[in-house]
């Protein structure tokens, strides 16, 4: 009975308009926008996706899904659960609220082992906040495991996962001994998205609520600090090229560009 | 008291020396130095003085079989060794495949902190300010690390390459690492046949966004890419569909491009899109929709449906160039 583990995230939606996105500088955090949603974090669903399909080819297995925020992220296990996750876990602890990257790779690896016996740990490649792409690897080094970063293709064999990975021209297939890590990329596909019979019965799936006292462990040390968060400014002059027609602003184009000899 | 700064030199697949190494030479020298270069690979012992002419005082090579194509489980042993060695107060790797996989590793053996994907870097006394940008592009953050060595990874074409002078102590190492400690086996490796000009090289791009529904487009694309002497890219929406190959995404998962000219047909200009080309500075965008993010990054917008656009373009561009 494969057990495979999914780590999950929740993110202001990432597909808020920039002229919306705006950062308070004195809190270094960003000022949600008004009606943008949090979501779960885009790869670490398409790991969930990687882990269903495996489910697909082996209907023994069980998929647990661990997430580590405030209560919102509920959401964000409720929504794993509807795409076919077995069982949650939230940890949810006020002493980890602040967690960088390293504290929160301590305390998940901690609640990976609470849950035991696991052939394939599952995760985005990089959340969609801030775009580190650290904690896989870093758990994979805490519990002495082997990681496989960026992968768009998954197959699981009981002993082996055989890992198809994005390199920056082509791809390549790498073998890895169970247990392992995965990180994914977008490259797998798209994620599947709830039926309203499965949002149903995921209401019925099991969340386990646990703090760090369940996991035996105190809040570990962050090891990075925040100094500053800004927005860019990355406004240029903007010429909009004028004419009735795409011949007439075509030709203006292709002058503006021979002028400045970029052509 | 550790100092300096150790890199992480790298080279190419066709073993020739990474531009990264220069990059990061230079970035490891303002930072204060003393500057030693690392350079893991096979094949690599002929380019590592060539390492040494961008500001390192001293490069150590390890140059063996086990560490031709990047493991993890091969380049890690290797890399803690040498940073227990050279116990730097700064180590930098290029934000590439081997250093993006490489230093969260280094980084936990080490129990220390890197930050990942950075696009500028200096000191305040002993601190390393490490500036990256985050929320796909719409923002940068600023960081400190409380460990030691502080570990940064610098983001490729981010910073400007030194010019080559001076040279540097070669020291050769042996790996020390065996094939069973090596857990993971590359079994296949699968590059498309590149055909031109490749995407991170050519001085214009044209790229190619959702808005051109559907793969047949590209075709108009590459016509006007060839014409330009330039390569075709990809939002990260168009590889997903399916419509051009993964190998051409432009974008924060993709490639960072720098052509001098970045024709954008189609593209909305999702942030992550845009961090694919945060350094460009000429971009002209296509696009029907007068809204479009894009154009508040474009030095010149064209508001029309690419579908008339682009052959009209085509024309002008042919006749520019039979001048």
């Amino acid at each position: 009975m494969p057990h495979i583990i999914c780590f999950a995230k929740q993110v202001p939606d990432p597909e808020t308009p920039a002229s919306q996105f705006k950062v308070d500088e004195a809190a270094k955090k960003v000022i949600p926008a008004p009606g943008v949603q949090q979501v779960p974090s885009q790869f670490d669903t398409i790991a969930v996706e990687a882990a269903l399909r495996i489910k697909d080819n082996h209907p023994d297995s069980t998929i647990t899904v661990v997430s580590l925020g405030p209560d919102p992220f509920r959401d964000t296990i409720k929504h794993c659960l509807a795409m076919g996750v077995d069982e949650g876990v939230h940890i949810n602890d006020p002493a980890v609220n602040d967690a960088d990257h390293w504290a929160t790779a301590e305390v998940l690896a901690a609640a990976v082992k609470k849950l035991g016996d696991y052939d394939l740990i599952l995760t985005g490649r990089q959340s969609v906040d801030w775009d580190m792409g650290v904690v896989g690897s870093t758990v994979a080094e805490i519990l002495g495991v082997p990681v496989v970063t960026i992968a768009k293709q998954i197959d699981y064999a009981g002993d082996k996962v055989t890992v198809e990975r994005v390199l920056l021209d082509g791809f390549e297939t790498v073998e890895a001994p169970t247990p392992c890590v995965v990180t994914v990329s977008n490259e797998l596909g798209e994620p599947r998205y709830p039926q309203l019979r499965q949002i149903m019965q995921a209401a019925k799936k099991e969340v386990k609520p646990w703090t760090l006292a369940d996991l035996g462990i105190s809040a570990p040390q962050n090891r990075v600090n925040l100094e500053a968060l800004y927005v860019p400014d990355t406004s240029v002059e903007t010429e909009v090229i004028e004419g009735e027609t795409a011949q007439e602003k075509a030709a203006t184009l292709a002058k503006r560009l021979s002028d400045a000899k970029l052509i | 008291m550790p100092n300096g700064v150790l890199i992480f030199g790298e080279a190419t697949e066709d073993g020739k020396l990474a531009a990264i190494t220069a990059e990061l030479s230079g970035a490891a020298a303002a930072l204060g130095g003393p500057v030693t270069c690392a350079l893991l690979g096979s094949g690599v012992e002929g380019i590592a003085q060539e390492a040494g002419q961008y500001g390192a005082e001293k490069v150590i090579v390890v140059d063996d079989p086990i560490l031709k194509d990047y493991q993890g489980d091969a380049y890690l042993p290797v890399a803690e060794r040498i940073a227990r060695e050279v116990d730097p107060a700064v180590i930098l790797l290029g934000q590439t495949m081997i250093g993006r996989d490489l230093a969260p590793l280094l980084a936990q053996r080490l129990g220390t902190a890197v930050v990942m994907d950075c696009m500028a870097l200096s000191m305040e006394g002993d601190k390393l300010l490490a500036e990256r940008p985050c929320y796909g592009g719409a923002a940068r953050a600023r960081y400190t690390i409380n460990g030691t060595p502080q570990i940064a990874t610098v983001r490729v074409k981010a910073l400007d390459a030194p010019a080559a002078s001076g040279s540097a102590e070669v020291v050769k190492q042996d790996a020390g690492v065996s094939a069973d400690q090596v857990r993971t086996t590359i079994t296949a490796r699968n590059k498309p046949e590149s055909t031109g000009i490749r995407l991170e090289d050519a001085t214009v791009v044209v790229s190619g966004g959702r808005g051109l529904g559907g793969p047949e487009a590209f075709q108009q694309l590459e016509e006007l890419a060839d014409v330009l002497g330039g390569a075709v890219g990809a939002s990260r929406a168009v590889c997903d569909l399916g419509w051009y190959p993964v190998a051409t995404q432009v974008g924060l998962t993709g490639k960072i491009v720098t052509p001098d000219l970045y024709i954008a047909i189609g593209i909305s200009g999702a942030s992550q899109h845009m961090a694919g080309i945060s350094s460009v500075k000429n971009i002209a965008s296509v696009n029907k929709d007068a809204d479009a993010s894009i154009f508040k990054a474009s030095r010149w917008a064209v508001v029309h449906d690419w579908k008339e656009f682009v052959p009209a373009f085509l024309e002008e561009v042919k006749k520019v160039k039979a001048g």
